[in-house]
Order: C-alpha cells, then sequence, then structure tokens
C-alpha cells in the first residue's frame, strides 16, 4: 500500500521497482474517465465532444492545451484533429483552452526514464506505456521536453475521429438514415443523395450522443494534411503585430506594475527607501513583496522609472559569491557522497587506463539565461471571489496551483488564460511570475494589474542552465577508443525545479545530469559513464535541450580529442563505433550533404557531431572559415530522424532554431556571479547571435526510427561540439570550457 | 502633446522623456511594437518615424514632435498586408513572433531605401534586430521576395492581397 500511497502523492516514478506498484492502482485509476473541462464553461449551443474540440453555430475550435512558443504546436496539433475531422485547417480555430488536468503530457515524463531511446526492447516499451500512465496520475499540462507531437500524435487525431463518428450519429438520428451510409467531408456530413449538414448546425444535437465504440484511425497512406507542410495558423497574425502575446493583455482600468526582487537569489530584503520613487508622476503605490518591491503606476514605463529611484539593503544569498568558487565545487563533486548514479558501465574501465596509457583532460560549460524575446509579465485580476490571470506559460496546472495557494480560492474560481508565448525555452514553466502577479491582484483587490519585469530583471532572475563540468580519461585502439570512463557534473535541475519549486515528490537519481551523454549508441568494450550532483547556487531550470545542452559538447569533444590522437577522421570513427542503424543514417547523411572530406576553400574547416536526445538521432556539421583569427560560421548541416514527419517545414524550423540557440550559446553565452549576483543584465552582454553572424543551415529530415518525436529541441545539444570541434581542425586549439569567445574571436 | 500615428491624430499627457514605445502601448493601446531591451539592443520596438526606422524603446516622445509615426499596424492589416508582410507569410518566417513586428518594419524601411539589396546589404540592415528563434535565414528569403514585389509596390502605402504559404 505504501507504493501505492507515493503515486497519489506524485511521486515520479520511474524504473521497474516503482512500476509495480504504478501499474497495479495505475490500470484502475487510468480508466477513470477525467471530467472534460470545456463542459463547465459552454455556452448556448455549443458542444465539446472532447476535451479538445468545441463547436458551436460560429465555427470550430481545436483546444491544443500546448503552449505556442514558436514551435508550431498549433498548427500540428490541429492538422491532427483536422486530418481526423474531415475539415480543412483554415476551417479551424486553434486556441490554447483551459488548464486541465485532463490535458495531461504523458510524453513529457519519458527522457527521464532510464531507457535509451535506442532500446526497443518488449520490457523498454513497457516501461515507456506505464509512464503514459503516470502522467495522466500527475495531471501534468506541461509543454517541454519536446513532447507535444509524441503525446499528442494519438490522442488527438482521436479527439478528431471521435468528433467525426458523433457528428455522423447526430446527422443519422437527424435524417433517420443508417450511420453507415453517411460519410464526412470538408465539414460536413453528407447523405447518400447529396444532401447535407454543416458541422456547425449538427453540434447541438451532437451534445446529446455517446459514442457507443471507438473509432478507427486512418491509415498513414490516407493522410491528406498530416505529412504534407501546412501554412501555419499563426503567420498571418504574427506578421501584421495582431497576434496577442501575454504582455499585450489590456484590461479595463488596468494598473502596471514591475517588481525588483533580491539579485542575491533567495535573500530576504532587509529594507528599501522610496519616498523619492512615491513623489514621481503616476506612482500609485509601493510595497514590500517576498524578497523585493513592488511599484504600481498608470502605465509601465512610470513604474520602471520609479523603480530606478528606489534604494534597497538586501541580505546575501547562500551560495558562493562568485563563479571561480561555485567551479571549485563543481569540480570537488567527483565523491562518493555526491554521485547521482552510475549510468553505464561496460567492461572494465579501471583495469584498462592506467596514468601512462592514457588520455585525459576536463571540461567546462556556464550558467546561461534563456533570454526569450519577451520579458516576463503576467496580469491578474482579482474581484468577486474569483481571479483571472493571462500569462504565457508552459505549465498551466502548476500556475494554477500557485494561484490557489496564493489566495485560497478552490481551482473552480481559478481561470488562466495563456496567449502566445514570445519564446519560453523552459523558462516560462517557472511559477514565480504567477506568484507575484497573484500577490499583485489581491493587494490591489477589484483592480487588474499587468506585471512586467524589465529586461534586466528578467536576465538576472532567470532559472539558469546549470554549470556543469565533465572529465574523462580514455585509452584509444587503433580505429576506435577501447576504453572511456567519463564522469560529469552538475546540480540538479530536478531537485531546484521538480522539487523545490513545483513540489513535486522525486525518487531516485536526477536523469537530466547524465542526459544524452550515458545512452549515446557507441560501442565501445569499456565505456563508463558516472555522474555526480553539486549542491545548488544560482536557481537552475530546463533550458532547450536540459542536460544534453551540455553533455553533448562534453562527449562529442572528447570523442574528437580521441580521433585526432590517432589521426583518424573523426567522422569515419563516429561510423565505426555507431551501433545503431538510424543513427549512422543520420551521420551518414549529414556526411554526404557537407561533402564531407572534399577540399575546402583556405582557411575554411569543418567539424561533426552526433547526438541523441529526445529520442530523435541528430547529426550536424558545422563548416567555418577564419579571417584575421576571426572565425565566421559559413554553412551548418543537420540531419535528424524523428519517425514520423508530419510538417516537414515545421521540423526544417524548428531545426534551425536549436541550431542557432546551440550556436548562439556556444559563441557567446555565459552567466556568471560577483558578489552573489548575475553580472549580465541585457542583451549588451548576454546577446544572441544576429543576421551577419547567421549561418546557412540546410536539413534534412529522416523516417527511420520506429516511434514518432518532437523536434523543439534536438538540434540543439550537437551544434556547440560541431563548431568547436571545427574550430580545432582549423587552428589546432582544443577549446574545452564554453562560451569559446572566452578563447577565440567570432566575426 | 500631439502625436500622428497611422494617420490618426492623438493627444497625450505624458512627461516629455518618456519613450515612444510605451506611449504607443500603454497610452495609445498600439500593441505591435514590442518591449524587448528598454536599450535599444534588440528592435524588437522598431517603428517608423518619418519613415526612418527607429528604436522606439529608447526615443523620447519629445523628439518625434509632428512627425508622422508608421508602427506595424500602418503597414497593412491581415486582410490587406503589405508586399514585406506578404512575403513573411509567404516564407512561413514567424516561430514565436515577437521580434517579428520589428523585423518586418527594419526591413521595410531597408527596402524603401535600397529596393535591391544584397547579401551583405541585409547583413547589416538587419543586424540590429535580434531573433532568438533562429528564423534569420527565413527573414533573409523574405527579405528578397519582397524586393522582387517591391518593384512595383511602394511598401509604405500600397498593400498586396493575403496570400497563403504554398
Amino acid at each position: 500500500m505504501s507504493k501505492l500511497g507515493k503515486i497519489t502523492r506524485r511521486t515520479f516514478l520511474v524504473g521497474s521497482a516503482a512500476i509495480a506498484g504504478g501499474v497495479a492502482f495505475g490500470v484502475y485509476k487510468y480508466k477513470q474517465p477525467i471530467p472534460n473541462p470545456l463542459l463547465k464553461t459552454l455556452g448556448e449551443g455549443q458542444a465539446a465532444i472532447t476535451p479538445y474540440v468545441l463547436i458551436d453555430k460560429s465555427g470550430i475550435s481545436v483546444i491544443a492545451a500546448r503552449s505556442e512558443m514558436g514551435q508550431g504546436v498549433y498548427t500540428t496539433l490541429g492538422a491532427m484533429v483536422a486530418e481526423e475531422l474531415e475539415v480543412a485547417l483554415e476551417d479551424i480555430n486553434v486556441i490554447h483552452g483551459p488548464a486541465s488536468v485532463a490535458y495531461y503530457n504523458s510524453a513529457s515524463l519519458e527522457e527521464g526514464l532510464p531507457i535509451a531511446a535506442t532500446d526497443t526492447s518488449s520490457m523498454a516499451n513497457m516501461v515507456r506505456e506505464n509512464i503514459d500512465i503516470m502522467g495522466k496520475f500527475m495531471g501534468l499540462q506541461l509543454t517541454g521536453g519536446s513532447s507535444s507531437v509524441p503525446d499528442g500524435f494519438e490522442k488527438m487525431r482521436m479527439a478528431g475521429a471521435t468528433a467525426r463518428e458523433t457528428l455522423k450519429a447526430a446527422a443519422a438520428k437527424t435524417w433517420g438514415l443508417p450511420v453507415e451510409a453517411l460519410t464526412a467531408q470538408n465539414g460536413q456530413i453528407i447523405a447518400p443523395d447529396g444532401k447535407t449538414l454543416a458541422y456547425t448546425e449538427l453540434a447541438e444535437a451532437a451534445a446529446t450522443i455517446e459514442l457507443p465504440y471507438e473509432p478507427a484511425l486512418k491509415p498513414q497512406s490516407e493522410w491528406k494534411l498530416l505529412g504534407k507542410s501546412q501554412p501555419r495558423v499563426d503567420a498571418v497574425e504574427k506578421s501584421t503585430g495582431t497576434a496577442e502575446y501575454g504582455i499585450d493583455v489590456q484590461l479595463p482600468d488596468m494598473l502596471y506594475a514591475t517588481i525588483v526582487s533580491n539579485p542575491h537569489r533567495g535573500g530576504k530584503l532587509n529594507s528599501f527607501e522610496a519616498s523619492t520613487a512615491k513623489t514621481m508622476p503616476g506612482v500609485q503605490d509601493i510595497f514590500e513583496i517576498e524578497n523585493g518591491v513592488a511599484v504600481i503606476a498608470t502605465n509601465t514605463w512610470l513604474a520602471f522609472n520609479a523603480a530606478k529611484q528606489i534604494t534597497f539593503d538586501w541580505d546575501p544569498a547562500d551560495y558562493p559569491t562568485n563563479t571561480a568558487a561555485v567551479k571549485e565545487t563543481l569540480q570537488a563533486s567527483f565523491t562518493d557522497e555526491r554521485l547521482n548514479a552510475q549510468n553505464r558501465n561496460e567492461g572494465d574501465v579501471d583495469s584498462i587506463i592506467t596514468d601512462d596509457n592514457s588520455i585525459s583532460g576536463e571540461y567546462f560549460a556556464p550558467f546561461l539565461a534563456h533570454a526569450s524575446m519577451e520579458p516576463l509579465n503576467a496580469t491578474a485580476w482579482f474581484r468577486d471571489g474569483k481571479i483571472d490571470l493571462w500569462t504565457g506559460h508552459q505549465w498551466p496546472t502548476l500556475a494554477v496551483q500557485v494561484i490557489a495557494q496564493e489566495t485560497g480560492l478552490s481551482e473552480d474560481n481559478i481561470a488562466l488564460h495563456v496567449p502566445y508565448l514570445g519564446g519560453g525555452f523552459g523558462r516560462r514553466a517557472e511559477p514565480d511570475l504567477v506568484r507575484q502577479a497573484t500577490k499583485l491582484a489581491i493587494k490591489l483587490q477589484g483592480r487588474p494589474v499587468k506585471l512586467t519585469w524589465t529586461r534586466e530583471e528578467d536576465t538576472t532572475h532567470d532559472f539558469y542552465r546549470p554549470m556543469a563540468t565533465a572529465r574523462f580519461s580514455a585509452v584509444m585502439g587503433d580505429d576506435k577508443p577501447e576504453a572511456l570512463k567519463l564522469e560529469v557534473a552538475a546540480s540538479s535541475v530536478v531537485a531546484s525545479q521538480m522539487v523545490d519549486r513545483a513540489g513535486l515528490a522525486m525518487a531516485g537519481p536526477d536523469p537530466t545530469v547524465a542526459q544524452a551523454i550515458w545512452d549515446q549508441p557507441y560501442g565501445i568494450a569499456n565505456y563508463q559513464v558516472t555522474s555526480y550532483t553539486t549542491p545548488v547556487a544560482l536557481p537552475i531550470g530546463s533550458w532547450r535541450s536540459v542536460g544534453a545542452s551540455q553533455n553533448a559538447f562534453f562527449q562529442e569533444s572528447i570523442l574528437d580529442e580521441l580521433a585526432s590522437a590517432k589521426n583518424l577522421d573523426p567522422l569515419q570513427m563516429r561510423l565505426d563505433m555507431m551501433t545503431h542503424e538510424p543513427s549512422r543514417k543520420v551521420l551518414e547523411t549529414v556526411k554526404a550533404m557537407s561533402n564531407w572530406g572534399s577540399p575546402l576553400p583556405e582557411g575554411h574547416a569543418r567539424g561533426v557531431a552526433f547526438c541523441i536526445a529526445f529520442g530523435v538521432p541528430t547529426a550536424e556539421v558545422v563548416e567555418i572559415s577564419m579571417a584575421d583569427n576571426k572565425v565566421s560560421i559559413e554553412k551548418v548541416y543537420a540531419a535528424v530522424d524523428v519517425g514520423t514527419a508530419l510538417d516537414p517545414r515545421i521540423i526544417e524550423s524548428q531545426v534551425v532554431s536549436a541550431v542557432n540557440f546551440g550556436l548562439t550559446a556556444a559563441m557567446m553565452n555565459e552567466i556568471t556571479i560577483k558578489e552573489g549576483k548575475v553580472e549580465q543584465t541585457n542583451y549588451h552582454d548576454h546577446g544572441h547571435i544576429r543576421m551577419y553572424q547567421a549561418p546557412k543551415i540546410e536539413v534534412k529530415v529522416l523516417e527511420n526510427m520506429p516511434r514518432i518525436r518532437g523536434i523543439g529541441e534536438p538540434g540543439t545539444p550537437p551544434a556547440a561540439p560541431a563548431l568547436a570541434n571545427a574550430i580545432f581542425a582549423a587552428t589546432g586549439q582544443r577549446i574545452r570550457e564554453l562560451p569559446l569567445n572566452k578563447t577565440i574571436d567570432f566575426v | 502633446m500631439k502625436l500622428n500615428v497611422n494617420g490618426q491624430s492623438y493627444d497625450v499627457d505624458v512627461p516629455p522623456e518618456m519613450p515612444l514605445l510605451w506611449v504607443l502601448r500603454d497610452e495609445l493601446n498600439i500593441k505591435g511594437p514590442k518591449f524587448g531591451c528598454g536599450i535599444a539592443q534588440c528592435g524588437a520596438c522598431t517603428v517608423h518615424v518619418a519613415g526612418n526606422p527607429v528604436r522606439s524603446c529608447s526615443f523620447p516622445i519629445s523628439a518625434v514632435q509632428e512627425q508622422e509615426i508608421t508602427t506595424i499596424e500602418g503597414l497593412g492589416s491581415p486582410e490587406a498586408m503589405s508586399a514585406v508582410q506578404a512575403a513573411w507569410v509567404e516564407h512561413q518566417v514567424p516561430q514565436c513572433g515577437y521580434c517579428q513586428s520589428g523585423q518586418i518594419m527594419s526591413a521595410t524601411a531597408l527596402l524603401a531605401n535600397n529596393p535591391n539589396p544584397s547579401d551583405e546589404d541585409i547583413d547589416r540592415y538587419m543586424s540590429g534586430n535580434l531573433c532568438r528563434c533562429g528564423t534569420y535565414p527565413r527573414i533573409r528569403a523574405a527579405i528578397k521576395t519582397a524586393a522582387a514585389t517591391v518593384q512595383q509596390f511602394d511598401p509604405q502605402t500600397d498593400s498586396v492581397e493575403q496570400e497563403q504559404a504554398s
């Protein structure tokens, strides 16, 4: 019984022992339907046939239930429904919908399983199926982990098919015809004699029908929308300035706020002095709020301006006061007490590797900020025992939980509205803005308030990609490593984000620390990967591709070092070691795309890297040129395998995006601490790649993997090592610490 | 203070040093121009003042006076997009989309000054606009398509019918 109790307390259950309890209880609970959240708010004449499809006389809405932060989910999830519903994509309105456990995401948990993506055994698949049940228990409505497509693939098509069959049943009843005689096409049900009823006309009748059977899904060969690039449903809005982001929410009689919190993260506010600020034009109120001060004014700029005139006495933070000290803590983490897990152990590395015969080294990756283009903001309105809150969020059910904690209201009286997100990359899965805006709304009872952070507050109060280190020792054979011992250390993202801030209990090691370094499909006879956790310094969180972002840099740079030690072609060495066919194919594909091995102009060089993360094998070749000791990134070739490609253009765009994201970080980004505060404040010192630096990027999408996968993140991890390896090829300089611009200049 | 935005005149009562961006967004409810950095580093707030692109987050309202201000809303609408906007849709440029108002304003100004820009011209002119989603290759392609269209249209005043992406 104790195991069953743990499940209901939302424990992360992964691994076989926990699954024994999870399945027994899980299957029973799993079969209980979750109430359709749309039924609570239906208007006159509206029908919500499934939690994902809402039809009324005016049209068809699809509830994506995933946040549109640029990755194209509204389009692809909408196309999944439209495909089965037999309606044109432009005839549906895709919306986020309410926060509800009904919209749980099961696929987001899969990356944390201790099963390699290359493992297709029945045991591995059983564990994957069980994680779906866990997802339902935990009710995580979460956009992240490149999971929206795999999570929605069956659910959304089934939603469309269920709606279609229910509409057919409603038409059959209306006409007194057998349902088998009717067809659905282009938003209408058609009778054998050619008469038609639009879905919108059938909505009311359909609402009373419960479908007695589970509809069948179309075979892939009959797809009309899926598998083909669709025009994005948000392209026109986003090209005309009419798309609404959280920061654009406008309410009657609204006040505007900003908050300045202690830059020594977690430290208290001792006192503040705001006598000048209080007299400034438009300032309505200035008051203390958890570890900081809120300024309420009649517009955002007046609030920003007044905040600059406040002086603060801050308490220090309880982590090391500078980056060097955090680095020392990391380097001291390879101890039994700090052991996270021995993630891989094949052969016997320790008997083969000695001081005399081995190559060894140490790598570092810095803290990184998410730096989305839309600064963090949230708008809240607390009135008549109810609260409405608008914010671009990746984890709506967590947001609702936080609002409930702050207000004491039941979830029925909380409405969360999720507009478009001006970037997320993991930052918008955090509850901090929601908590702050809720506190402001409670204080300002009855009046809506929009809280906007300055860019400076956003940069200095992020939940960063953790600083991380790796060390290795290896013995090279003739054509590949004979032994490779890898040790990685980082603070635990799961402990900081999922346990401390989201309140989830967590069993077992943190899967993100060794993510995408323990499970790479390389055949090395003696191969050991061990991970260690370091105490959290700055608060950390999920940053596009999480642990894979630094671990691919470590693993793939190290392999490059080993290849060069024996004068081996680094791409060929990887092919010679590869144990997984789809992974071999992505490498062979970039080899062909980049004309690997062919002569290059003077000063040009190529680097290669591979990583399988989120179940997507990805290989990238970066071509650079050197002039006046400065690096220009000329071209990037990327090959990815997503299993089934639903929208080739969106996939290509996501890979381009993820490559630029990885290159930006590798070239120029780091967050450092001085006197307990983050030093970087804005885009002048934590910038992004710009047009003149952005390379041409060529992408090929393969479909050899057995299961459909998402593509928001997998393009990021190989970008940094492919660039660093190209720099080595051009200069002979092996750079073991990011960002690269600490060692070499870029154009 | 009097303002002329997208052909409409407004009266605003704000401090003279208030940046144009916040007057547009919070006082006039013109939400196309975006707040990104506040220090003219990202270009999300780009609008035209007398036809010239400016970073409105760092441009005091007192410097605008009676000059014509154009925002993304003044270029076109979803029903009647400008040539540049139509090229953006044709090339499916936006991802998160937050920077794209500023990108389109910069691209429109580029083409008004240089109807047939080279890659280097585009690099130079567009490098004040950041895109965290890394849509740069599609922006470059869209500018070239728009350049071909702009040969026949004035992007400041003309609009073309909405085109769906192929």
